[in-house]
């Protein structure tokens, strides 16, 4: 029964392909708005050539990625040793940066400060009303009103999540004990949303709420932005000019897997983070393969360009120039891609 | 029609004895047994594979530690079911509890009260709300239901029965009770259609001998149908509690995705298809999904179960005439 | 229920009953009422041709459709209907003619069960069939759970309908003579026909309704689809999606897109009620 489907499928399949490829992938939520357009936009130089995207978390980006259920992989966390293990051939090329801001939707307030310590606090279920004197404190002069702080966050397997947490978790000792950081984490309270568009819609429709969201759906949404206070003492309001500088001066290791969370800087901002595409070393599939590494090199040059209006910041000018250069090593069944 | 057998008639005795008879009747009767037995196949098929996919997870955690542990980390790899089996037993009870009284209601009112005709139009509406999607309901609930409890119920059970624990808790209108609520209009229909059909078994002659002896319509209805129909309205509630507990997507929308147990009802929570439909995709490990697999065995023996018993009580009241017992 | 109080308060009682379950009766179609009223008024609206023939555009961009989401549900459907309805009414029929051996009853009895098991499950089931397996995600494994989950219903009805042939047809066609096999073929099944094909049609309102056993079988796609192999999108997931998002025009299309489900479903459930009467009409 199984081997006649499989057979129908792949004899379907490849009859079908005539109309155009189609490239499958999936992954994170963070970055999916600037994806979504760069897939657009090159299907519109590249008519015969689509990228199906299905942004489902950076968890099953990775997962995807590594069953080879999808031809390419988008995660905000970079994969950790052990999943590295399970794919060896992985190749992590970073696209863009976001920023993680922390969204909240209290009727009367709209300039919340929060230091690193309040904010785990109330992640952790420790501070539980708006006027708790820790909030009071980080906010002088504001008036916050009595009521309970609904704590909203992933439920999904998400880079978000891991960005926030590995922040957190530099923070505040005790929320690295508690709860510690990754892409999945036990979190002790809190309403789960699915995506980044899941905790955007929480804090978005319930008054009281708190949330961590990629910056580009605070804005599109509009949602109140909380100012943070970097590892200097300068409370920050995220932005693209915050992400940035806090990627500024970054060591770059030679895979790429890094995290920028609380940088130091008087401008930066402290949860930033690289978004990362995941990609086999040498592809199997000429077509695809092929595909993948020209669209990469187009996203490199021009997509970078989309970036800002979309509110990412584009890859440091150091970071783009060796980035593309490792494109140049990605592989198509052993030989190089020559640019189109 | 007679013709027709006519036709087959002649064709098969042409030759004056039945032609492809023997043959033929053994092709056909092995085709049917292979197509029959294919419900079995299913059966074993969901079955082993629940249990391969679940395999990782038997080599961490014992049978009794799974289904007892509140523990759900996907990071240390430490499962437990018991958050989830709190869940969907809270919301499905709830969901008993505000839609067995209305569907005893309106069943007994379009089989007793309403006049006949009445009675058979008004079984539309049934299947229509039968026949709506679960992710529209689950549309309905996050943009309709959810606010009007976060903006008018949850406040007013709060501010009036808050020392209760069952409404304590800032009304975020997510939560066990807008799933509660949601599960009681979709099991609505199924419950009332069982129920429709297990009160119209009831012998014409009982109900008329109460009537003939002066008892009111409703003194009838207690005196012959209920006795008569207790056993099939039980088991059409317990389809209904099947239905309940298997619902995946409107509750998913408006559960909140919280894996925590709460005695309050406007608490968020989290449901054993909920969990599975948000984190299936992207389990990141083979006992991540082994857990979410076993979960679904979890989900497979209990519906198994309800279903099983849910069709004994059924066929037993429609099968077999029972005497009319006080 | 006091038969020895006066006949003024017994008269009360009745009444008041009868009063509550008409308040029963309202009460349950509230939501129903609610639910048409919502999706017809905030999904009307968008009812477009572009809505239907063109494909979701990004976020922040105006416009776009669910033609291909349309498209995947009617496909996997299809594909569902090939697998499902052969298997669902070929077991219906071994239950009517040879069902009544223990093999037949503990057929049955797996049939009646399996109706109830959640989508959610079948969805698990699919996915270790046929994504596992074949290495990805596809619009032939969203078929497969749809196709589980007709089986068993679909089996169940067929066997009532074939049983309620008056067994003097099929008496009268073998005392002419006909072979057993060709009795059932032609004369009893082509007699249950028209409910058999009802009972399909209601099988497939189903199926179309369905996004549970999709979610992790067919995935979703953001462009056209027909090939089997490769993952589809599907008005149910769509609305799905929408509905979760935080954009209002998603929320908008997500209202649309339950209207033309809706529409579809609707469709079937009035062409089986159709047929249905058309059959008991003796209109064959």
């Amino acid at each position: 029964m199984k081997k006649l489907l499989m057979g129908a499928a792949l004899l379907l399949g490849t009859a079908a392909s005539a109309d155009g490829l189609l490239i499958n992938g999936a992954g994170a939520t963070f970055p999916a708005p600037i994806y979504q357009k760069w897939f657009s936009e090159y299907n519109k130089l590249n008519p015969n050539i689509k990228f199906n995207y299905q942004a489902i978390g950076s968890g099953g980006g990775i997962q995807q990625f590594t069953a080879g259920t999808v031809d390419f992989g988008a995660s905000d966390a970079p994969m950790k040793d052990d999943q590295i293990a399970k794919a060896p051939d992985v190749v992590h090329i970073p696209t863009v940066l976001g920023a993680v801001v922390v969204a909240y939707h209290v009727p009367g307030v709209t300039n919340l400060r929060l230091s690193g310590e309040t904010l785990a606090n109330i992640f952790l279920g420790k501070i539980t009303k708006w006027n708790d004197p820790a909030v009071v404190a980080d906010n002088p002069g504001t008036k916050l009103p009595d009521q309970a702080i609904v704590v909203a966050r992933r439920s999904d397997g998400s880079g978000t999540n891991a960005i926030f947490t590995d922040y957190l978790s530099k923070v505040s000792p005790e929320f690295k004990t508690k709860v510690g950081s990754g892409t999945s984490v036990n979190w002790p309270v809190g309403l789960g949303g699915k995506g980044n568009d899941g905790v955007t819609g929480l804090v978005k429709s319930t008054p009281g709420a708190i949330g961590y969201v990629e910056l580009a759906y605070a804005i599109q949404q509009k949602l109140a932005v909380a100012e943070l206070k970097n590892k200097d003492g300068h409370f920050v309001k995220p932005s693209i000019e915050s992400t940035t500088a806090a990627a500024a001066g970054v060591e770059m290791p030679a895979d790429y897997r890094v995290s920028i969370t609380n940088a130091s800087g008087k401008d930066s901002y402290p949860i930033a983070g690289f978004t990362w595409l995941l990609v086999h070393k040498d592809m199997k599939d000429a077509a695809k393969g092929t595909a993948i590494v020209n669209f990469l090199r187009w996203a490199l040059n021009d997509g970078e360009k989309m970036a800002t209006p979309l509110d990412y910041a584009p890859l440091p000018r150091q970071v783009q120039e060796r980035v593309l250069k490792t494109i140049d090593t990605l592989t198509v069944n052993g030989a190089k891609v020559s640019a189109k | 029609m007679a013709e027709a057998a006519g036709h087959l008639a002649v064709e098969a005795t042409e030759n004056g004895r039945p032609s492809s008879g023997n043959a033929g009747d053994r092709v056909f009767n092995g085709v049917l047994w292979t197509l029959g037995i294919m419900i079995l196949v299913v059966a074993g098929l969901i079955v082993l594979n629940l249990a391969l996919v679940a395999r990782p997870l038997a080599k961490e955690h014992s049978l009794w530690g799974f289904v007892t542990s509140t523990e759900w980390n996907p990071v240390e790899e430490h499962f437990g079911a018991l958050t989830f089996l709190y869940g969907t037993l809270v919301t499905s009870a709830l969901a008993i509890v505000v839609s067995v009284p209305i569907a005893i209601g309106l069943s007994l009112f379009i089989t007793q009260f309403a006049p006949p005709k009445l009675g058979r139009i008004l079984t539309i509406p049934v299947e229509l709300l039968a026949a709506i999607p679960s992710v529209v309901y689950g549309l309905w609930g996050l943009f309709i239901l959810v606010p009007w409890l976060r903006e008018s119920i949850q406040p007013w059970l709060g501010n009036h029965f808050g020392f209760l624990p069952l409404f304590q808790g800032p009304p975020i209108g997510l939560g066990y009770m807008a799933s509660g609520f949601i599960l009681a209009v979709m099991i609505l229909p199924t419950i009332v259609a069982v129920s429709v059909e297990v009160m119209k078994t009831t012998p014409e002659a009982n109900r008329e001998a109460a009537l003939a002896l002066g008892a009111t319509k409703w003194e009838a209805v207690m005196m012959a149908v209920i006795p008569y129909s207790r056993a099939g309205i039980v088991g059409a509630v317990l389809l209904g509690l099947g239905r309940a507990l298997g619902e995946t997507m409107a509750v998913t929308m408006v559960i909140g995705n919280s894996p925590q147990i709460s005695a309050s009802l406007f608490a968020a929570g989290y449901s054993l298809p909920a969990v599975i439909a948000n984190e299936f995709a992207e389990a990141t490990s083979s006992v991540h999904i082994g857990a979410l697999a076993g979960l679904g065995l979890i989900l497979f023996a209990t519906t198994f179960l309800l279903n099983a018993g849910a069709r004994v009580l059924v066929t037993a009241v429609q099968k077999g005439p029972k005497r009319v017992s006080g | 229920m006091n038969l020895h109080a006066s006949f003024t308060y017994r008269k009360v009682v009745d009444r008041a009953m009868a009063g509550v379950c008409l308040v029963c009766f309202v009460a349950a179609f509230v939501p129903l009422v609610s639910v048409l009223w919502l999706v017809i008024s905030k999904g009307a609206a968008g009812l477009s041709w572009a809505f239907f023939t063109e494909l979701p555009k990004p976020v922040g961009e105006e416009g776009g459709g669910i033609g291909n989401a349309l498209v995947g549900t009617l496909y996997m459907v299809g594909l569902a209907c090939v697998i499902g309805l052969p298997l669902g009414v070929g077991a219906g029929v071994y239950l009517a003619e040879k069902g009544d051996g223990t093999v037949g009853n503990t057929v049955r009895f797996m049939a009646e069960v399996l109706s109830g098991v959640p989508s959610i499950v079948i969805g698990i089931v699919a996915y270790a069939l046929v994504v596992i397996p074949v290495g990805h995600f596809s619009a032939m494994a969203g078929a497969v759970a749809l196709a589980i989950l007709m089986i068993p219903t679909l089996a169940r009805a067929t066997e009532e309908l074939v049983r309620l042939v008056p067994g003097s047809l099929r008496e009268a066609s073998l005392a002419l003579g006909v072979p057993n096999w060709r009795t059932s073929l032609r004369v009893v099944i082509r007699t249950a026909m028209g409910g058999i094909v009802t009972a399909c049609l209601l099988s497939v309102a189903r199926a179309a309704g369905e996004t549970a056993p999709l979610l992790f079988t067919a995935l979703n796609n953001q462009y056209w689809n027909i090939n089997p192999g490769a993952p589809t999108a599907s008005l149910t997931v769509a609305i799905f999606n929408y509905a979760i998002s935080p954009y209002d025009d998603w929320h908008a299309k997500a209202w649309t897109a339950s209207l033309v489900l809706l529409i579809v479903v609707g469709l079937l459930n009035i062409a089986s009620r159709l047929l249905t009467q058309n059959r008991l009409k003796g209109a064959r």
